[in-house]
């Protein structure tokens, strides 16, 4: 009791902190409420308009009718899955390598995975046309999904050596100890404990490949993904489908991003899966 | 990755160095000259776009911060935990929409014929010229909307880890709470602040889609010019020079900015 009574007058705290919060969020929620209607707007014309002209599902009954929008979704989904699982199975032997062993280059490793998130997309995207221009490679759909491997890897090392460093390595040089072999010790031990690592690293990938404009923009060559779609459309209006795609993604996104939060809930201590998004969320730039 | 990133940034190099024309094709002539060609007698003026674009850079990073800090505080320190991790979401739920997509709808909401502005000049509060896309705030606050969660999560993600028995022993040796901030919280979170700026500069300074979608003729930037002189003008050499100058412009940039302000914790953040 007397310690209470010693302590200095606490502040109170004053609303404009929750306020300015609110408000900036608010800002933000705009251009996702504005897609949301929009697609439902019973537009005259078959590009974006901005007068309301009362509330229809047309253009979601009707999603597949705009010329190479549905392809370009396609091969943006293609690219995604492709680039997701690759990047996974080649950066997480690379993770656990930094993660866990001391070899000659790791420096210099962990400055290039480093670098290739720091790096800037624009970039990255005219250094590898440029190295697919001088090595005589075709731009196109192998050029795309290289590129998405080569930046989704980064992401993936610094997701699953994360997870690692949050897992004791004593339960490794127990399993040892009690006779397994290093690959006993990696499929039954350290596998399923950074199983969460891997699943959410798999979708920090994806939702990076589906998302990115910049560098696919420069070795796309005649292929479309959705992002290159939307943005030559966005020039001339964009067609309502657009927004009734960019509403299902938003929702499905959504969705897998609650369902991923409960499932490493039930994984581990609910504050280890939220440092565990933020980190996520971080490299995401 | 070594294969995939270092190299191509190698190459970016060399394809700089070459000569020749969109027709005839490209062959390398250690041709040092385009640099100087480039910047100092040049008919398209690119050392504007450059200035241009760490202008937008500097301000966007400068803003996000002012913005972001108050909302990672909110997050770090008013609110209990059961709620910190719906607060992050909604922090994220931008990115869970196309970053063109999502761009491009700002620039259908501030058109003139868009609700905002025909609301403004409804309430006669702005004249019937006033506009926004197109200018410089434009593409400033399209970079920030952009940005935001790169700056807040950094800086919520310090935040989270001072000891809160700091902030009480702080309170005991009575210091006011603008003593508490300054001396205490603002350096603590240090860390956290540099992380952003790193993400959010390097990310604005190279975008060329913030100023397309909702700039003008007077906002074009180097990420524009890289773009346009790679896929519409073929200059392949320009674009390389110009790309590897952004590449080592940056470099210096937060080299400095990590000398001048260093901080050890960088590894541990991202």
């Amino acid at each position: 009791m007397s310690n209470v009574t010693h302590r200095p007058p606490r502040q109170r705290n004053s609303p404009w902190l929750a306020i300015f919060f609110w408000v900036v969020m608010g800002i933000t929620f705009v251009p996702i409420v504005v897609m949301m209607l929009y697609s439902f707007n019973n537009a005259p014309t078959s590009r974006i308009t901005f007068a309301w002209n009362g509330f229809t599902t047309y253009w979601y009954r009707n999603l597949t009718q705009v010329n190479g929008l549905t392809h370009a979704f396609l091969i943006s989904l293609e690219v995604a899955v492709l680039s997701s699982i690759i990047s996974v199975v080649v950066g997480t032997p690379v993770a656990i390598a930094l993660g866990r062993f001391r070899f000659w280059g790791k420096g210099l490793i962990s400055g290039i995975v480093f670098a290739d998130i720091a790096a800037p997309a624009i970039v990255v995207g005219a250094a590898s046309l440029s190295f697919f221009l001088s090595i005589n490679l075709n731009t196109g759909l192998l050029t795309i999904l290289i590129a998405h491997v080569a930046f989704n890897i980064a992401y993936v090392v610094v997701v699953v050596r994360a997870r690692l460093s949050g897992m004791d390595s004593a339960i490794e040089d127990a399993a040892r100890d009690l006779g397994a072999n290093a690959w006993t010790t990696f499929t039954k031990v350290t596998l399923p404990l950074i199983w969460p690592g891997l699943l959410a690293a798999g979708l920090l990938a994806f939702a990076m490949s589906v998302d990115d404009y910049v560098i696919t923009s420069f070795i796309a060559g005649s292929s479309v993904t959705f992002p290159l779609f939307v943005y030559g459309a966005a020039k001339v209006g964009l067609p309502p489908q657009v927004l009734c795609f960019g509403t299902l993604i938003f929702l499905v996104g959504l969705i897998v991003a609650l369902a991923n939060g409960a499932l490493s809930r039930r994984h581990l201590a609910a504050r280890a899966a939220t440092e565990d998004q933020i980190v996520s969320a971080i490299v995401a730039g | 990755m070594l294969l995939f990133f270092l190299i191509p940034l190698l190459s970016g190099l060399i394809v700089s160095l070459e000569t020749g024309n969109p027709v005839s094709g490209y062959t390398l002539t250690w041709n040092w000259h385009i640099y100087s060609q480039l910047f100092v007698h040049s008919d398209i003026p690119y050392t504007t776009f450059f200035l241009r674009s760490l202008y937008y850079g500097v301000a966007t990073t400068i803003l996000s911060i002012l913005i972001a800090y108050p909302m990672a505080f909110y997050i770090a320190f008013r609110v209990s935990d059961r709620w910190k991790s719906p607060l992050i979401l909604l922090v994220l739920l931008s990115f869970f929409v196309s970053f063109v997509i999502r761009t491009d709808m700002w620039s259908f909401v501030l058109a003139q014929q868009g609700f905002v502005i025909t609301g403004l000049r409804d309430l006669h509060i702005v004249g019937k010229n006033f506009h926004i896309l197109g200018s410089s705030s434009a593409v400033i606050g399209g970079d920030i909307y952009n940005n935001l969660a790169f700056m807040v999560l950094p800086i919520y993600v310090a935040l989270e880890r001072i000891d809160r028995r700091i902030l009480e022993a702080a309170r005991d040796l009575y210091s006011n709470g603008r003593q508490v901030f300054f001396r205490v919280v603002l350096p603590l979170s240090r860390a956290g602040i540099f992380a952003g700026v790193l993400l959010v500069f390097i990310t604005t300074v190279g975008d060329p889609v913030n100023s397309a979608l909702l700039g003008g003729v007077g906002t074009y930037t180097i990420g524009q010019a890289i773009q346009d002189s790679y896929l519409t003008n073929q200059q392949f050499n320009v674009a390389a020079a110009l790309s590897t100058v952004l590449m080592v412009i940056l470099g210096i940039i937060m080299f400095a900015y990590a000398r001048i302000f260093g901080t050890e914790n960088l590894e541990n953040l991202v």
